[in-house]
């Protein structure tokens, strides 16, 4: 599997660390329930199939990236930086 | 047919041609007591439990492709109870008990091998924590030791013991432990089940749970609908897939681990070893193969396959452990979807949802548990009560912090 960094280039995934499904926003910390809390620290979708996700690209630029990849056969259709992921997503909505 | 001396004597004058399938290749009926979900090793010994413990005996087991296709046949076959949280400790141990008994109980030869499982340490520190965990095995009436470098040197002498970054210090050595061949355990399972009328039907993919006032009425297959009290779900690695079924979320990722084989050679190691340093644990197989692994690719992965970048670091750790390993080829290398759980720890508990169960989480622990697992899991779904053993395997756990994280790593499925 190759990521394709939008700094670096096609690169082996070894130089990356995953970190997990981009979906999960952590509540605001003054008006978190414990309920919603244990939602966004323990489950997960965990879909078959395509998969928005959060790798960072320690061995290259070092930026984090959202990764879409398909889960049941690890084809990637799109890699964008996390940080234009979060600037384009309006307040509340997931990424 | 009891499987026995006689049997094999009797066979080989009437030239082999009297032996007969070993269980039968049930088609589904239109309705069960108990359909489990998922024909693997956890499945059927859930179901052999289930008849030989609690009587029941209108029993389906589902399984998607064929007997031994999923993880009880890509795991290594390692078998231990070497744990030292008191939620794991009486659960391995009784699985390892199981295991001791299971050929004479299922009349089947699981080539059941206690080889002895030796984790070795690297530092003092790693004694320690070693020793702490030997202790709480020995307080709950297990075997363990802790060897010194000339103790380990005596068993594996050909390993790195002056390497400059993780010197050998010794190692903790479980005798009882050792290795079981997997693909004999679901076929011992499959066919004890199946004698005591358990319906084995495989190729029948569940696509559905019907639900019914909050309580489970049946699954739809691709072999049509099949009517059940109870429901459980079995499925190491699509448990996800299956709660989704009933809107569920879990605490749980599907990761891929992969393992392999070298090209078979004389015997060379005796037991299973395991580095302290890195992540890599071997031992040989009866055909000669060294069987190895080491971590999970580390993403999400439903594709029974993982990539280069995990076979390369499972190499290096084997590399500076066993430099002699570098003069074997690698014969093959296989991946299973595990079910990572968010604390590397299993659930065995109900849902939500009346008349549904679910056995899942095994992180890569799965085989080792699997009598206990179909024992426990039978209690639970027969009893409607959890086994005591398996007491602490509760879903609501991450609500509650009632955590098991064996390895402290936290809520990061991807390291335990």
């Amino acid at each position: 599997m190759r990521i394709r960094c939008p700094y670096c280039g096609e690169r082996d995934n070894g130089e990356f660390s995953y970190l997990g499904d981009a979906a999960p926003r952590r509540p605001d910390g003054l008006e978190a329930q414990a309920s919603a809390m244990h939602d966004y620290v323990y489950l997960r979708d965990n879909p078959a199939g395509e998969h928005r996700e959060l790798w960072y690209h320690g061995a290259g630029c070092r930026s984090w990236l959202v990764v879409t990849r398909d889960t049941r056969t690890h084809t990637i259709s799109d890699v964008s930086p996390a940080r234009d992921v979060a600037r384009s997503r309006r307040p509340g909505e997931a990424a | 047919m009891h499987y026995s001396v006689f049997s094999v004597l009797g066979q080989a004058l009437r030239g082999q041609r009297g032996w007969k399938p070993q269980w039968r290749d049930a088609a589904p009926r239109t309705e069960y007591d108990v359909v489990i979900v998922g024909g693997g090793g956890h499945g059927l010994a859930t179901a052999y439990y289930l008849a030989k413990e609690h009587g029941l005996t209108n029993i389906a087991v589902l399984e998607r492709s064929h007997i031994g296709s999923g993880n009880v046949g890509r795991n290594t076959t390692i078998v231990r109870s070497n744990y030292g949280l008191p939620g794991n400790i009486p659960f391995y141990e009784q699985s390892m008990k199981l295991w001791e008994g299971l050929e004479q109980d299922i009349n089947y030869n699981a080539m059941v091998s206690q080889r002895g499982v030796l984790n070795l340490y690297h530092s003092d520190a790693q004694r320690d924590a070693y020793a702490r965990r030997g202790n709480a095995m020995r307080m709950a009436g297990i075997d363990a030791e802790l060897l010194d470098r000339e103790g380990v040197r005596a068993m594996v002498p050909f390993i790195d013991f002056e390497n400059a970054r993780f010197p050998v210090k010794g190692g903790l050595l479980q005798r009882r432990g050792g290795t079981v061949r997997h693909d004999a355990v679901a076929w011992g399972y499959a066919r004890a089940a199946d004698q005591r009328g358990v319906d084995i039907v495989q190729n029948c993919a569940v696509t559905g749970i019907r639900r019914e006032n909050g309580r489970v009425t049946g699954v739809e297959t691709s072999r049509g609908l099949i009517r059940a009290r109870k429901v459980a779900l079995s499925v190491a690695g699509s448990t996800s897939l299956l709660a989704a079924m009933v809107d569920m979320r879990l605490p749980i990722e599907s990761h891929v681990l992969q393992a392999f084989v070298s090209e078979g050679v004389k015997p060379l190691i005796d037991c299973v070893m395991t580095f302290g340093a890195g992540h890599f644990y071997v031992s040989q197989s009866d055909k000669g193969g060294l069987v190895f692994g080491g971590d999970i690719d580390g993403y999400n992965s439903y594709a029974q396959r993982g990539n280069l970048a995990t076979i390369e670091d499972v190499m290096e750790g084997g590399m500076a452990l066993w430099p002699g390993l570098g003069r074997l080829r690698l014969l093959r290398h296989w991946g299973g979807v595990m079910d990572m759980s968010m604390d590397g720890s299993p659930i065995i508990d109900r849902t939500g949802i009346d008349g549904l169960y679910l056995n899942a989480g095994w992180c890569y622990g799965g085989f080792k548990a699997t009598p206990a697992a179909g024992f426990c899991f039978a209690h639970l779904i027969a009893r409607d009560a959890p086994h005591p053993d398996a007491a602490a395997y509760r879903l609501d756990r991450f609500a509650t912090g009632h955590l098991i994280d064996e390895k402290g790593m936290g809520a990061q499925p991807n390291l335990h």
